[in-house]
């Protein structure tokens, strides 16, 4: 029993579910094996969630993520569904979801992602706690469907949280808790949980899920830094003089202090992104390695396959510093780890190295150690553990015993 | 209802300035009678506006607050353009979403009100641009038509990009000149009130904001048939004096001229609109 029902009259959502705490769904309810694809997570996430709202579009890898979003909004675990006219229309309806004071979830894919792109950086600055899963799939140049995430890259920057799942387990886990950290009232800026697409969200793996007759307290959206647009509060837009739109000084300086506040917010989630997503980072390997992945995603599960080639078939010692948010960036976390390291590499699924950009960054002028972005793939393919250590015995100048 | 919200605390009233102050004693809550004809004795939902001097929108914009029947829920969605600068000044909740996709945020506010306040009646209305509603926009603007959602949509139709410094826009009309049309627009108007009326809307109209009470009527009566049957459509010529050369106290002549021709009064409604609009008539209240 949870704690909260000991004390307190036990609640229930709309659909009936009992109302428990974050804690409680996240690390506390017993849990059961299934065998679930990437896009049955979002499913089973939301449908633990009390999501009040959700819009969809069509593109390969999210749209069966997206159905069943639908399919949880026939059955009434989701208030408001249908699908919109493009990701730039879905991104504004889900925006006015999320205005109207809406818990809202919504799901895209790479062309879907750009041609929705202004509207993430309005997410930011409205301060709507919008949930964007991200199936990460190749870029137009000039059609492609292939897993590969530079997509990312691209949302680093527009003042949303992104943090990068590995397993559909993960991304189970983390839908919950996106929700409970981008809605904390000094955080509340949008969360994108991205994965790499197709190889997650459409492949099976064990995932140990809470009983579904539980589920989240429902977004309240009187909590948030903005008022809901909904006439239930003094309209706190309404000001005599709207300088945020003039051009003069008082308007520069406030568009500046706006941004800079967006980003703060970002840094706020940090201990909340702690404790829900038990650390920032995970360490994984021989923690005196020598040879130091630094990865997220997919890369990273391909890294730690190829850190137990390393440390068992050639006695080389190795660990991963997986990477779980790169918004807010690890930045401690990354300079504390590289301690005792030799040689760092950063294997990813771009093209771009958007990783290996911002652990340099973390790492500039703390470190000498060779930094080597390298495996990198892109466009589909992929990423053998043994051609990581291919990689890897051939910069640090070792012999290539075992694999080939 | 949510009339409260405009309430000041007592001990606080002292410091409020006075148009705040004004808002809970002198506008006209919490009664749909109210209208243009209360235009000189209440407090006005807008406070100021940031147009240029004589710019007809202003009028648009005091007629059309002026009579929105249930101003204490009613939400507005605007878009990026002259009007923008204005909606700061509203004492409703509004929102400036981006260029072109108000028709869009406008369903999602409205669908996830509905959700959330199953018993109240929550209007929301739509005041953008002619670039905003039927250049950039039109695609959100006709979904959202299709989708059969239960908005009133409002395009200030001043046939230019104003804001942006007088370029042609879908709504100019053949051959006129503007900075991105040299030596005249190639193609005609795009009949926007006659795609609302294709892609599904049961109340359309089309005027000039020449005549207060005519916009009372047509506002009443599209966010009635909004609330209950599905999307409206009203089409407002706001022409934009600085762009067609004219002086602050030329707008009104100039909208006289086109009431004779393009913008000639213009009423569409569907059966069930009609219903609607019968009822209200009966009740009083149109
Ligand atoms: C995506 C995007 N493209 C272009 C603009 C530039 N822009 C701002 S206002 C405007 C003109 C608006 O025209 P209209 O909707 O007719 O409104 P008006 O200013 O005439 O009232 C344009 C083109 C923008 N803000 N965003
Ligand atoms: S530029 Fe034209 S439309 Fe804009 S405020 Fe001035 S007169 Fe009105
Ligand atoms: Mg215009």
């Amino acid at each position: 029993m949870p704690e909260q029902v000991k004390t307190e009259k036990v609640r229930y959502n709309r659909m009936g579910q009992r109302i428990v705490s974050p804690d409680y769904l996240l690390f506390e309810a017993p849990r059961t094996k299934h065998f679930i694809t990437g896009s049955e997570a979002v499913k089973e996430a939301a449908k633990r969630a009390s999501v009040d709202a959700s819009i969809s579009y069509p593109i390969t890898p999210q749209s069966e993520a997206a159905h069943m979003l639908g399919e949880l909004w026939r059955e009434g675990y989701i208030g408001v569904y249908f699908r919109g006219e493009s990701e730039f229309g879905v991104m504004s309806e889900v925006a006015g979801c999320a205005m109207a004071g809406a818990r809202t979830i919504t799901t895209t894919s790479g062309p879907g992602t750009l041609r929705a792109m202004e509207l993430f950086p309005m997410w930011a600055g409205s301060r709507l706690p919008i949930q964007l899963v991200l199936m990460a799939r190749g870029i137009n140049s000039p059609l492609s469907i292939q897993p590969d995430n530079l997509e990312i890259y691209f949302l680093l920057d527009t003042g949303c949280m992104v943090w990068h799942a590995e397993t559909a387990q993960e991304l189970f886990d983390m839908i919950i808790a996106g929700f409970v950290v981008a809605e904390q009232p000094d955080v509340h800026v949008p969360v994108i949980t991205a994965i790499d697409g197709f190889f997650i969200s459409h492949t099976r793996e064990a995932a140990y899920l809470p009983p579904e007759d539980i589920a989240l307290p429902p977004y309240d959206p009187y909590k948030a830094p903005m008022p809901p647009i909904d006439m239930e509060m003094p309209p706190g837009r309404f000001m005599r003089d709207p300088f945020v739109m003039k051009s003069n000084y008082i308007s520069y300086a406030t568009h500046a202090s706006w941004q800079f506040e967006v980003r703060a917010a970002i840094e706020r989630s940090r201990p909340y992104a702690k404790h829900y997503l038990r650390g920032l980072v995970e360490h994984f390997g021989d923690p005196e390695g020598e040879v130091l992945f630094i990865a997220s995603g997919t890369a990273a599960a391909q890294a730690k396959e190829a850190t137990q080639i390393l440390i068992h078939e050639e006695g080389i010692k190795a660990r991963v510093l997986r990477i779980k948010t790169i918004r807010p960036f690890p930045t401690e976390e990354v300079r504390e780890a590289v301690k005792g390291a030799k040689y760092i590499f950063i294997p990813e699924f771009n093209v771009i190295g958007w990783l290996e950009r911002e652990v340099k960054r973390a790492l500039y002028g703390y470190t000498d150690i060779p930094i080597f972005g390298t495996p990198r793939v892109g466009g589909g393919m992929t990423m053998p553990p043994e051609f990581i250590v291919q990689e890897v015995l051939r910069i640090i100048g070792k012999e290539v015993k075992h694999v080939g | 209802m949510s009339v409260k919200i405009f309430k000041i605390n007592e001990d606080l009233k002292e410091f409020m300035p006075q148009e705040i102050v004004d808002l809970e004693e002198k506008a006209t809550w919490g009664n749909p009678k109210r209208g243009v004809m209360d235009l000189p004795y209440a407090k006005e939902l807008i406070e100021e506006h940031s147009l240029c001097a004589g710019c007809p929108e202003s009028a648009a914009f005091r007629y059309i607050l002026a009579s929105l029947p249930n101003p204490e829920d009613t939400v507005i969605v605007n878009s990026t353009g002259c009007t923008s600068l204005v909606f700061p000044h509203i004492a409703l909740h509004t929102v400036h979403p981006l260029f072109g996709n108000q028709n869009s945020v406008a369903s999602g506010i409205k669908r996830v009100l509905e959700w959330r306040f199953p018993d109240k009646v929550k209007d929301v209305v739509v005041i953008a641009g002619d670039g905003a509603t039927i250049d950039i926009g039109l695609d959100c603007t006709l979904q959202s038509f299709f989708r059969q959602e239960k908005i009133t949509t409002i395009c200030f139709d001043n046939e230019v990009y104003a804001n942006t410094g007088g370029q042609d826009s879908g709504a100019t009309p053949r051959g006129m000149e503007f900075k991105m049309a040299p030596g005249g627009k190639q193609w005609d108007k795009v009949p926007m009130w006659q795609l609302a009326i294709d892609s599904g809307c049961h109340y359309v109209a089309r005027l000039s904001v020449s005549s207060p009470k005519k916009v009372e009527q047509v506002v009443k009566k599209a966010i009635y048939v909004a609330r209950e049957v599905g999307p409206t459509y009203i089409h407002l010529y706001t022409p934009c004096i600085l762009e067609i050369g004219l002086n602050a106290d030329q707008g009104l002549w100039e909208m006289r001229q086109r009431d004779k021709e393009r913008f000639k009064f213009f009423e569409y409604m569907t059966d069930e609109a009609k219903e609607v609009i019968e009822r209200k008539k009966k009740e009083g209240l149109l």
